[in-house]
Order: C-alpha cells, then sequence, then structure tokens
C-alpha cells in the first residue's frame, strides 16, 4: 500500500506520475514526492510505529516506495547520544548528539540510499549509480551489492583513501573524475541522459533525498514524540537539511508530534561555505564557489538545494555558520574526548559551528539542541596524522614504562 | 560560427529528441536567441523575463559553469562545447 499521490514541481505546482523524473519540464524546478497526509493520518500511530523494526522503514507510510521488498541493511534509529561532557565544555545544557556514525555503511547516506535502491528496483532498473564526494559512493556499493544490481560511482579522483576503500570492497565500476564534485555531477547529470540507469542522487532524486527525513522522525521519536527547539545540521547541497525542515513538519501534518517551534542551523566549512554566505548577506542568489576545504564530504560548490535550504533556515528563524579547517579538526577532537563518538570532518564541521553559534548568542544554551552527526572519523582519518600527539615507545619492562613517566604516582 | 550544445533529457521534448544540438552565436544570450529561433519554446525554459538564466538551470562552456564567467555575457567561440544541465543534484 501506498499513500504517494505524484510527483510535484516546486515552484510551478505541474504534477507527474512517480517515475523516474526529477525536474519539470517547464519550469526546470525539482519535484517532490506528495503524500495522501489524511489518509496517513488515519493509518499510522505511535503504537504502529513502536511495534516495527528498528530502522528507516518504521516510518514506511511517509517514505515514496509502493510494495514491501525494501532493500535494508537495517539503516536507520541510530542513537540520540545525550552529550553532558561536551555540552558542559560548550556551555550548553540540554545538548545531544544524532550518531549516524552507526549506520551499515557509517554514514547517513545509507537512509537515503535504502529508499533510492528500493525505488530503483520497482522501476524496473538494474544499474544503480551516483556522483559522490564518498559516502554515498560507499552506501550505493554495499546497497547495490544487495540489491544484486550492477553499480556504478564516480567521485572526485583526490578522494580519501578510506573512501575509496569503502566503496572498492563492495565491487562496483569506481571511476575517479579528474575534478572536484561539481565537475563529477555535471558530468554525472550528462551520463544520465543518455543511459537508462539509476542515477541515485540525479534522476531518483525525488524517492532518494525523502529518505533523510527519517532523521527528523527519530530525533522526534527519541525524545518523546517532541520536537527539539535548535537542530545543527552540515550542509553541502542543503538536500539534508530541507528533508529534515519538511519531516518535522510531516509529523505535525499527520499528528505524530504537537506543533513546536524549531530553530533550524547550518553548519558549513569555510572553504566551501555558499549556503552559509547567502544566509549572511540575506540573498537568495547564489555564487557557486570552487571548495577549498578538508570537510570534502561537504565539498559541494553549487549546492543544488541550497535556495531551498535557505528558505527552510529563514522559515524556522535559524540561522547559518561556518568553521576553518583548524576549527575542524579541534571539533573533530573535542567531540571525541568529551563524548567518545570519532566523526569524520562533516562532523567535525556541525561541532565547530555548534561552539560558534553559542559564542555569538545565535543558539540558546539552555535550550534543547541537537548536532547531527553525519558520518566516522575512520573514513577521513588522514586529517588528523598532523594534529595528534605522537604515541610512546617503550621497552618491554617495568623500569622502561616508569623512567619515561608516563604514570603519576596517584594513579597506582 | 558554430557550436556543439548538450541538451538535458527534460528538454528533449523541444528538440526533436535531439541530444545534441548545433547553435550560433558570439555569446551565450545570442545562442540561447539562436535556438530559440530553431526551436521555438526553448529560451522561456532556460531564461526568466529579464533574460536571466533561470535558478534552476546550469550552463557550462568547455566544463565551467558561465557563473564563473560572464553569466548570460559569456563570449563563445567556434567549436565551443555548451553544456545545459539542470541544477538539481547531488550532495548531503
Amino acid at each position: 500500500m501506498t499513500f504517494v499521490k505524484a510527483l510535484r514541481c516546486r515552484e510551478c505546482g505541474q504534477e507527474y506520475e512517480t517515475t523516474a523524473k526529477y525536474v519539470c519540464e517547464f519550469c526546470f524546478g525539482p519535484l517532490e514526492i506528495v503524500y495522501d497526509y489524511d489518509r496517513i493520518k488515519l493509518n499510522l500511530t505511535h503504537e504502529i510505529i513502536q511495534k516495527r523494526s528498528l530502522d528507516i522503514w518504521r516510518y514506511r507510510e511517509l517514505l515514496p516506495v509502493e510494495g514491501e521488498e525494501y532493500i535494508s541493511l537495517q539503516e536507520g534509529f541510530t542513537s540520540l547520544i545525550r552529550a553532558n561532557r561536551l555540552g558542559k565544555a560548550l556551555g550548553i545544557k540540554n545538548l545531544y548528539l544524532k550518531n549516524d556514525c552507526e549506520n551499515p555503511t557509517h554514514s547517513f547516506k545509507d537512509r537515503v540510499v535504502s529508499v533510492a535502491a528500493t525505488k530503483s528496483k520497482e522501476l524496473g532498473f538494474t544499474t544503480l549509480a551516483c556522483a559522490s564526494t564518498g559516502n554515498l559512493g560507499n552506501a550505493v556499493s554495499a546497497y547495490g551489492a544487495r540489491a544484486g544490481m550492477q553499480v556504478y560511482v564516480f567521485i572526485p579522483s583526490n578522494l580519501e583513501k578510506g573512501k575509496i576503500v569503502g566503496s572498492l570492497v563492495y565491487d562496483p565500476h569506481l571511476i575517479g573524475v579528474e575534478g572536484n564534485y561539481d565537475e563529477v555531477n555535471r558530468l554525472c547529470s550528462e551520463i544520465a541522459g543518455k543511459y537508462k540507469w539509476a542515477f541515485v542522487n540525479i534522476n531518483v532524486r525525488p524517492y532518494y533525498a525523502e529518505g533523510s527525513k527519517t532523521l527528523a522522525f527519530e530525533i522526534i521519536e527519541q525524545l518523546g514524540w517532541k520536537i527539539p527547539d535548535q537542530v545543527v545540521i552540515p550542509v553541502a547541497s542543503g538536500s539534508l537539511l530541507t528533508k529534515v525542515w519538511k519531516g518535522t513538519k510531516e509529523f505535525i501534518k499527520v499528528n505524530l508530534a504537537e506543533n513546536h517551534p524549531m530553530k533550524v542551523f547550518a553548519a558549513q566549512a569555510q572553504g566551501c561555505s555558499p549556503v552559509t554566505t547567502a544566509f549572511l548577506s540575506k540573498t537568495d542568489t547564489f555564487r557557486p564557489v570552487k571548495p577549498n576545504t578538508i570537510a570534502k564530504s561537504l565539498a559541494i560548490g553549487n549546492p543544488a538545494d541550497g535556495y531551498y535550504a535557505l528558505k527552510a533556515i529563514s522559515e524556522s528563524g535559524g540561522g547559518a555558520e561556518m568553521a576553518t579547517d583548524q576549527e575542524i579538526i579541534e571539533g573533530i577532537k573535542l567531540l571525541a574526548k568529551t563524548e567518545g563518538v570519532f566523526t569524520e570532518t562533516a562532523g567535525g564541521v556541525t561541532i565547530a559551528c555548534l561552539q560558534k553559534l553559542l559564542k555569538a548568542g545565535k543558539l540558546n544554551p539552555d535550550l534543547t539542541t541537537v548536532a547531527l552527526i553525519t558520518g566516522t572519523g575512520l573514513k577521513t582519518q588522514e586529517v588528523l596524522f598532523d594534529s595528534l600527539k605522537p604515541i610512546s615507545i617503550i621497552q618491554a619492562n617495568l623500569e622502561s614504562f616508569e623512567s619515561k613517566k608516563l604514570a603519576s604516582i596517584e594513579n597506582y | 560560427m558554430s557550436v556543439k550544445i548538450l541538451i538535458p533529457t527534460p528538454l528533449r521534448k523541444l528538440t526533436n529528441n535531439l541530444s545534441e544540438v548545433y547553435g550560433e552565436g558570439k555569446t551565450i544570450i545570442e545562442l540561447v536567441n539562436n535556438l530559440e529561433g530553431q526551436y521555438p519554446g526553448l529560451k522561456e525554459r532556460l531564461c526568466d523575463e529579464n533574460n536571466k538564466i533561470r535558478r534552476f538551470v546550469n550552463i557550462y562552456v568547455n566544463e565551467e559553469d558561465v557563473r564563473f564567467l560572464q553569466s548570460e555575457g559569456t563570449s563563445l567561440k567556434d567549436n565551443d562545447l555548451v553544456s545545459i544541465v539542470p541544477a538539481i543534484a547531488g550532495g548531503i
């Protein structure tokens, strides 16, 4: 049973059948899924959701697939961790971390790809493809393998080794393109126009992007069906932020959460901050940038959903911030040493921006705040090589240990 | 002077299903006007009423986004490759 009514253009409202179509033929605006919320309201309750398995498909009525043959690796329902020690370090009381490192390929991309792979199979595709900054390629490779599909992944050729191995192990066709992500993306749009493949972030994008809403659904459920006051989200294309906003509004619409104001904050790297820059200069016209940041998973200079991310930030009364490479590294280290969570550079951006937003008085330190940690640090270890203290090497005897004064006497 | 233009799927109904067409013009806007003559209806999909490229349209000349160049005024020379790509795609 599906509650999907149609694909509709966000700009001009033109409706289309639910096929692999992603832009409006009339105005080039993005297409979005329309659901029958009245029927969902009658069919979905807290009790029904709570009886289901702990993955994104517990919210299946609000996801855009027809059948129940999910291509799943039990993605989602990751921990919402109370972060008291980090909160204390930053001077904020009710801080939570949504830890999406726990997903099957260790980033939030498993949510969107599970939905995209499931829908692509329903539409009859046999090849799954994507343009990726790394995490998406890992997820597409894994879910494509699980679905028994042929997989093509296009990445910038200078990507971190951890992210290359994380795709290659699933045996996809992995193609390194000489250029940055925006160039990879343009090439993939051209390929998608020629080959009959399901490009998860191009022609299947309206379905794929919906998977990100599950982050909002879970946060609300994990807070006891309550909407948080503030949420800090890393931004590259702006799709995640836009969908967290949409998912929150949907839960209100179908009576799964009470209406409550939530401020949305965007976190970007200073070396690639078109959304934050546009927000701070109060314009909705984007100037694409050439990315130069260690946060490669956020290095999108021409953000497809930037316009809508800006609208969501403004509508919510939130804000936007950016972090330097050094601040990103400090953010990664601070999170790890206070909470035991090792995030990749995108999470470092989130923590650094959280800190800066607090300092600037833009985030209220007394309100319930959720920071999204979207991927694991094991994939981007290179950035830390020069900023961690060296290990102590000793001989295998007590004298050597004590002569280096590695432990103080109180520790006996 | 002639340049090749790559046409994305959503516009091919207007170009008799051709994925590549040829056009003429010294600048992007001149090229768009030339294409409009060959394939009526194309211009309004690409440009707004002020002759500016629409928000959701990306145009590249030899792989470079024209917004890094002179946008609608970007100059063209013989054998340039122009690619029209819908803005919606990609990333976190």
